[in-house]
């Protein structure tokens, strides 16, 4: 990618047609590539969701109780069972993509792909865990 | 003299906040954006969480977890806004408002967090 597109004012004639705006609507691998990249907006939004929860925490009681019965408001409540959705395929897919980006070596040899990626969904497995116990308590 | 360019260094931080998003956002908001608030799992109380932000390790974890996927976010977004959109012309303007926005969120993590200990 350069730095600073450059435009050609005098075209001779268009060699290529120019996609249309919906080009992610033809095909569903496009949807699904458009789908798996739409997913950041929802690992940003959780961002925002959890300095507020920080906030209602760190406040005192009564912003607390005011940070859980606005969680509960439909509208954010909607918001996040499709943040779930969203930050579930998020994680599926960018495991899925891990064994390829991620070469590991013991010694000489590399560790097959399959390993990788089944210690990745493992590592996903026991840090979801941690959560669950931390966050419930014992 | 080699110019150097920024792309690599945010590459790793989008990768690196992708994996530590996967690794922990679908449970956090599966308990906090749908269990608690749908009432099937009751939610602690504030002395609980209170206690957990004053662990410095929690609290490490969490602004690891928070800057890195601003910054997820930001690299994500500008890209797909050139791809799907076509505007490439914005670059400047898109590129300031992901990354400005990601340095803001992270700032705000990092005050929030710290005041927590």
């Amino acid at each position: 990618m350069s730095d600073s597109p450059t435009y050609t004012d005098y075209h001779p004639r268009w060699l290529r047609r120019r996609p249309s705006t919906y080009w992610w609507l033809e095909k569903p691998s496009y949807l699904a590539f458009v789908l798996r990249e739409g997913s950041c907006l929802f690992v940003g939004w959780f961002v925002v969701y959890l300095l507020l929860m920080f906030r209602g925490v760190l406040q005192g009681d009564a912003a607390y109780q005011e940070f859980l019965a606005w969680s509960a408001r439909p509208s954010v409540l909607a918001l996040n069972i499709i943040s779930f959705l969203f930050l579930v395929y998020h994680a599926i897919t960018f495991f899925d993509a891990a064994p390829r980006a991620l070469a590991v070596h013991v010694g000489k040899t590399r560790v097959p792909e399959r390993v990788v990626g089944v210690s990745h969904y493992a590592a996903w497995l026991v840090a979801s865990l941690l959560v669950f116990w931390l966050v419930l308590g014992s | 003299m080699i110019k150097r360019h920024p792309e690599p260094l945010l590459w790793m931080l989008f990768s690196a906040g992708g994996v530590v998003s996967a690794m922990l956002m679908p449970a956090l908001v599966f308990l906090f954006g749908v269990a608690f608030p749908l009432g099937w799992l009751t939610a602690p109380d504030r002395e609980h969480m209170r206690g957990l932000l004053a662990n410095p390790l929690v609290a490490l974890v969490l602004l690891g977890l928070c800057v890195l996927s601003l910054f997820h976010w930001a690299h994500r977004f500008r890209h797909t806004l050139y791809d799907g959109l076509q505007i490439k012309h914005l670059e400047e303007v898109i590129a300031t408002i992901c990354y400005g926005g990601a340095v803001i969120g992270s700032a705000a993590a990092a005050y929030l967090l710290w005041q927590g200990l």
